[in-house]
């Protein structure tokens, strides 16, 4: 079966026209910063604008992404009032009521572990770091709903370019602030706080892996994980920390708070996988959000090109 | 108890079913409107067998004889939002989709036990008319009526095994039924410990009476 599935992912040997692409821009990009050596560090500036934020909070200068679907995008209204925010509430409804006080600046972000030198960055340091882009991605929720999401940020991958991790770094954790006047969820024992989520290395450097900071072409909202947050559009929703504090580089497997709380049902890597259960509901179709009938889920949720960073792992037991 | 008393309580029990249907009509259900038909109508199958179970323990408490005339209604109301939430189950989750269904109820033990209590219902449902009490008489259908309990278990346990981490309201629910439960327990108990003694007293005495 699997083997037969394997060999239906053609798709994934052709180059992806993103892949092609971001080559050309690496191309591009590597010509111009030649030339930025010669004419000085302003014009490496102009070449990668940085991001700008409005008062009313629309992000000036939204570059388009060719990792972009061209589904139905899930109305603002859904993705704005129904959200996972455990820190807020058990409940996803809550968390658009609970967070509107959610103060987002000053906002820093520790970069520790294996790194040559540890670093506190502020968070409007971050977004600026490379352009922002729009990406719009498939997300797919544990639970068996979807939505198609147009977020904003750049490649996590500019991130850890500079924040210079030591060979030794395996892992990227992320963790979330725990403040439990603004977070009231986290007054109960409902899971172990600070919320913590891990990457590999090669995933986290995936170019899919986005850091994202907007939505709609807008900052984000607080209850969808302002200022900062993860999205894997390859992973279950929950695999995508928000409201970051701290980014650590370690040699070991981080343990994700989901993970920590039920290790027989979510896993390290909880890849979106139609062929591998929850142990308590299917995983093989979702209700996306909007539509009345389920559709089938899709391995990695559809993105195929992240396949060849699972190559000859038993995805049924590194769920 | 006033006449039009039953026909208002009969009303206030549709409630939660017409409060779906407005918000339905009027879109107001927000992002996911079948999870919320879902855990709405599962709610109140479970509320409806926490009054139903408690109506006995009240009339006994406060000595109001006429309590026990509305614990069919509120009864036969949990299973009517039982049979909605199992329809909503088959048609709007699984969309008829038996193979799946099946899965389901063999793999998933929080489905299977939620089905048990589902179907153990039904019996209850079928025989809850004066009819049927005098045709099986008032012991066995009582003895048949005790299925409520195993429902009632069935219905928080079903919950409590469905939810990712927070246990809270299936928690509420739980320390509820167990009071209601443990009521019984307790008066079952006392009760056969004074049967034994009255035996034994009586034993007793008829030794005395040969000695």
């Amino acid at each position: 079966m699997l083997i037969r599935k394997a060999a239906d992912i053609a798709s994934s040997e052709i180059t992806p026209k993103s892949l092609y692409l971001s080559r050309r821009r690496f191309l591009a990009g590597t010509a111009l910063a030649g030339a930025a050596a010669v004419v000085g560090a302003g014009l490496a500036e102009m070449a990668s604008p940085s991001t700008v934020v409005r008062a009313n909070g629309k992000i000036d200068g939204l570059q388009q992404s060719s990792f972009s679907t061209d589904e139905k995008i899930t109305p603002y209204k859904d993705v704005t009032n129904y959200n996972n925010y455990y820190e807020f509430s058990t409940d996803k409804y809550e968390p658009a009521g609970l967070a509107k006080n959610f103060k987002t600046r000053p906002w820093t972000v520790t970069i520790d572990g294996q790194v040559k030198k540890k670093q506190v960055l502020d968070v409007d340091t971050i977004i600026k770091m490379a352009a922002p882009e729009e990406r719009i991605y498939r997300h797919r929720c544990v639970e068996g709903w979807s939505i198609v999401v147009p977020w904003v940020g750049f490649s996590l991958s500019e991130l850890i370019k500079r924040a210079d991790p030591l060979p030794k770094a395996k892992f990227v954790e992320f963790t979330t602030l725990f403040d439990m006047k603004q977070m009231p969820g986290q007054r109960g024992s409902v899971l172990d706080w600070p919320y913590v989520e891990g990457l590999r290395m090669d995933e986290a450097m995936h170019p899919l892996a986005l850091l994202c900071f907007g939505m709609y072409g807008e900052v984000l909202p607080n209850q969808d994980g302002a200022p900062l947050r993860m999205v894997i559009p390859w992973k279950y929703g929950f695999k995508s920390a928000k409201a970051i504090v701290r980014v650590r580089f370690t040699d070991s497997q981080p343990i994700n708070t989901w993970n920590r709380s039920a290790p027989n049902e979510y896993g390290f890597y909880s890849n979106v996988n139609p062929n591998v259960d929850h142990p308590r509901w299917s995983q093989a179709k979702e209700r996306r959000l909007g539509e009345l009938l389920k559709r089938p889920t899709r391995i990695f949720n559809g993105y195929d090109q992240v396949a060849s960073l699972y190559s000859g792992m038993d995805l049924k037991k590194n769920f | 108890m006033i006449r039009w008393f039953k026909p208002v309580v009969f009303l206030a029990c549709l409630g939660p079913l017409a409060r779906l249907g407005w918000k339905a009509y009027r879109g107001l259900l927000g992002a996911n409107p079948i999870e919320v038909i879902t855990h709405s109508t599962g709610d109140w199958i479970l509320i409806f067998l926490l009054v139903t179970l408690s109506i006995t323990p009240l009339r006994k408490l406060t000595n109001q004889r006429w309590m026990i005339r509305y614990r069919r209604m509120f009864g036969l109301f949990a299973f009517f939002y039982a049979l909605l939430h199992f329809l909503t189950y088959i048609w709007l989750d699984k969309f008829f989709d038996w193979r799946e269904m099946w899965a389901d109820v063999s793999k998933r033990r929080f489905i299977t036990v939620g089905f048990t209590g589902f179907v153990l219902l039904i019996p209850l449902a079928l025989t809850s008319t004066k009819g049927w009490i005098r045709r099986l008489g008032g012991k066995r259908w009582q003895a048949l009526h005790r299925l409520i309990y195993v429902s009632a278990i069935a219905g928080v346990v079903h919950y409590w095994w469905l939810v990712k981490a927070d246990i809270s309201k299936p928690a509420e629910y739980a320390f509820v039924l167990s009071l209601l439960l443990g009521y019984r327990l307790v008066l079952g108990l006392l009760r056969s410990t004074r049967e034994r003694k009255s035996e034994s007293l009586s034993a007793r005495s008829a030794e005395v009476t040969e000695v």
